[in-house]
């Protein structure tokens, strides 16, 4: 519960963001470069002179759209992938080593990789880290399909008269449905946390872009006379992460059958 | 006959070599009649029938003999045709309600699924049907029963639940694969009733697949032993039990434990070993003799609806 309620503020932080940021989050104003927090700059302002709680906000929209997205797309893909790799030996055999290949690189290393190849955008940026998390759902997913389709309701599926798709359709997809759920909302947070590393490596969002990544970077070197650049993107960092992870602890319980009806 | 297995060849091509699980049996059963196909594990009986539906799992292949179901062969038929007939006009009960059952969906899903599936009717009224099932097969409040899921309920319910799911688009032949085997002895009893009541009452011809003598002379009217894939006795069942003939037979009816028994259990010393040449049962049995390891017995019949294949029978 406390997740939903603290992803619901920060969700609600990006969506609202024009309305509750007080100044434009890329305004220059040196004149008022690296002011502390105060009554008129909540979280201080960076070294620009940018208001740094309104970048802070627009920085939230940027994570969280991220989020979403990889884990989305990570997800669908992923799917179909492991239902192939199940279903399929000869496509087993091609598709997991791919999958090997690709988990036996650290993920943030991949994504760098990925981006050097392209420039600095919101859809790169989304496309590698979904790339990187990809043979984690596909892993996921197979091997609840190879658990599945040996199962006896499967064969009872089968002596009824399905057809091979519909038992796909109607049998296994359901019962995969409650893991890759809980395994979406964790690489939403993983995919967060990738997204700020990018950008904090230079390798991420453009730098006009104010997402965590990029405030953080920016205040790194001002670190000792300026730590609230770095740390209030941070806890914000954190708390999304936290959030996220909690539902999908939350979910994970709530899904599972033999404790439905709970949530 | 409304359904004849002749002389079915099924065999699991394994890295170890072929395995004839089926060898050569035959059986057949009419309307409202049932045939008990008998037999410890291993020898068969499980796979005779899933041949039935061509539903044998890999590497096993069926590799001679015929199914017979209203004059038609079901091995040549076309997948399309015998995903028509499975569930529609044959279709089977397994052994483990506990996982026969998927977990994620409502039992009321699950049984309208193979009416919506081959009646092509619309999903309320293969609801409907599915609450008409569930109080044939004797489930109080039913139309609250739909919504609920297998965990929810126990496992003589699940069995009642696939026995409806079974029988939900009034198939003509019901195979049940050792259907109270997971079973209490007081639901056991309650689930063969329910069978009996339901074939007399729709006409079903049931093939009740068992390791469980006791369960046989209940409900069958006709019996099969099989052994290692091969058949070794038939008869009707009061036959059988007031005659075996075969010794092997003979030995599963000592085997039977009895209440005012001492000592130990009778048991048939060895295991299921299939013999490249000869009778099967030889090294088991206390009637072998030199011919039976040389030479295969063909079946004979030796009463009036009675065969057995042994050269030495009773």
């Amino acid at each position: 519960m406390g997740g939903i309620v603290l992803l619901a503020l920060l969700v609600g932080a990006g969506l609202f963001a024009p309305l509750l940021a007080t100044v434009d989050p890329s305004a220059v104003a040196p004149i008022k470069r690296l002011r502390p927090p105060d009554a008129d700059f909540w979280f201080g302002t960076d070294p620009l002179g940018r208001d740094l709680y309104s970048r802070v906000l627009y920085g939230a929209r940027v994570s969280l759209f991220v989020g979403f997205m990889v884990a989305l797309l990570s997800t669908a893909i992923g799917l179909l992938i492991g239902l192939l790799a199940g279903f399929n030996r000869a496509a087993d055999a091609v598709l997991m080593r791919v999958m090997d290949g690709l988990m036996s690189i650290p993920p943030i290393l991949l994504a760098i990789a990925l981006m050097a190849l392209t420039r600095a955008s919101m859809g790169n940026v989304i496309l590698a880290i979904t790339i990187a998390e990809v043979p984690r759902v596909t892993r996921l997913v197979r091997s609840v399909v190879l658990v599945l389709k040996d199962q006896p309701f499967v064969d009872a599926a089968r002596a009824a008269g399905s057809r091979g798709w519909q038992i796909v359709v109607r049998h296994i997809l359901p019962n995969c449905l409650a893991p890759l759920i809980v395994q979406a909302t964790y690489i939403g947070a993983s995919a967060i946390i990738i997204e700020a590393i990018l950008s904090f490596l230079g390798a991420g969002m453009p730098p006009n872009v104010p997402s965590w990544g990029n405030v953080i970077a920016e205040g790194r070197t001002l670190f000792q006379v300026a730590p609230y650049i770095v740390i209030v993107p941070g806890i914000f960092l954190s708390l999304t992460v936290l959030a996220i992870n909690l539902i999908g602890d939350g979910l994970r319980d709530a899904l599972d059958p033999r404790l439905a009806r709970r949530l | 006959m409304i359904l004849e297995v002749e002389n079915l060849q099924t065999h699991f091509f394994t890295r170890d070599g072929v395995l004839r699980a089926v060898d050569g049996v035959s059986y057949s059963v009419g309307q409202g009649e049932t045939l008990a196909v008998v037999g410890e594990s291993g020898c068969g009986k499980s796979v005779s029938a899933l041949s039935i539906l061509r539903l044998v799992p890999q590497p096993g292949r069926i590799v001679g003999g015929g199914v017979w179901f209203e004059k038609r062969n079901l091995l040549q038929a076309s997948e399309a045709e015998m995903r028509r007939l499975r569930g529609n006009h044959v279709s089977m009960i397994f052994q483990e309600p506990m996982t026969s059952l998927n977990p994620v969906l409502t039992i009321g899903r699950q049984i309208a699924e193979a009416v919506a599936l081959h009646e092509r009717a619309s999903w309320g009224k293969a609801m409907a049907r599915a609450a008409e099932m569930l109080r044939l097969v004797h489930i109080a409040e039913p139309e609250a029963r739909l919504r609920m899921y297998p965990h929810q309920l126990s496992g003589g319910m699940r069995q009642r639940v696939m026995i409806a799911m079974a029988l939900a688009c009034r198939p003509k032949v019901l195979i049940a694969d050792e259907p109270t085997t997971a079973l209490d002895v007081t639901i056991q009893a309650q689930i063969l009733e329910l069978i009996q009541e339901l074939k007399e009452k729709l006409g079903t011809a049931v093939i009740l697949i068992t390791h469980d003598l006791g369960v046989v002379a209940e409900t069958a009217q006709r019996v099969v032993v099989l052994y290692a894939g091969r058949k070794v006795e038939e008869a009707a069942v009061g036959e059988l039990f007031a005659n075996p003939r075969h010794p092997y037979t003979r030995g599963l009816m000592a085997a039977i434990p009895r209440l005012n028994q001492e000592g130990r259990l009778a048991e048939i010393p060895g295991y299921v070993q299939i013999q490249a040449a000869g009778c099967s049962f030889a090294p088991r049995c206390p009637r072998a003799s030199d011919r039976c390891r040389a030479e295969a017995p063909p079946l004979e019949e030796v009463a009036q609806g009675h065969s057995v294949a042994c050269w030495n029978h009773a």
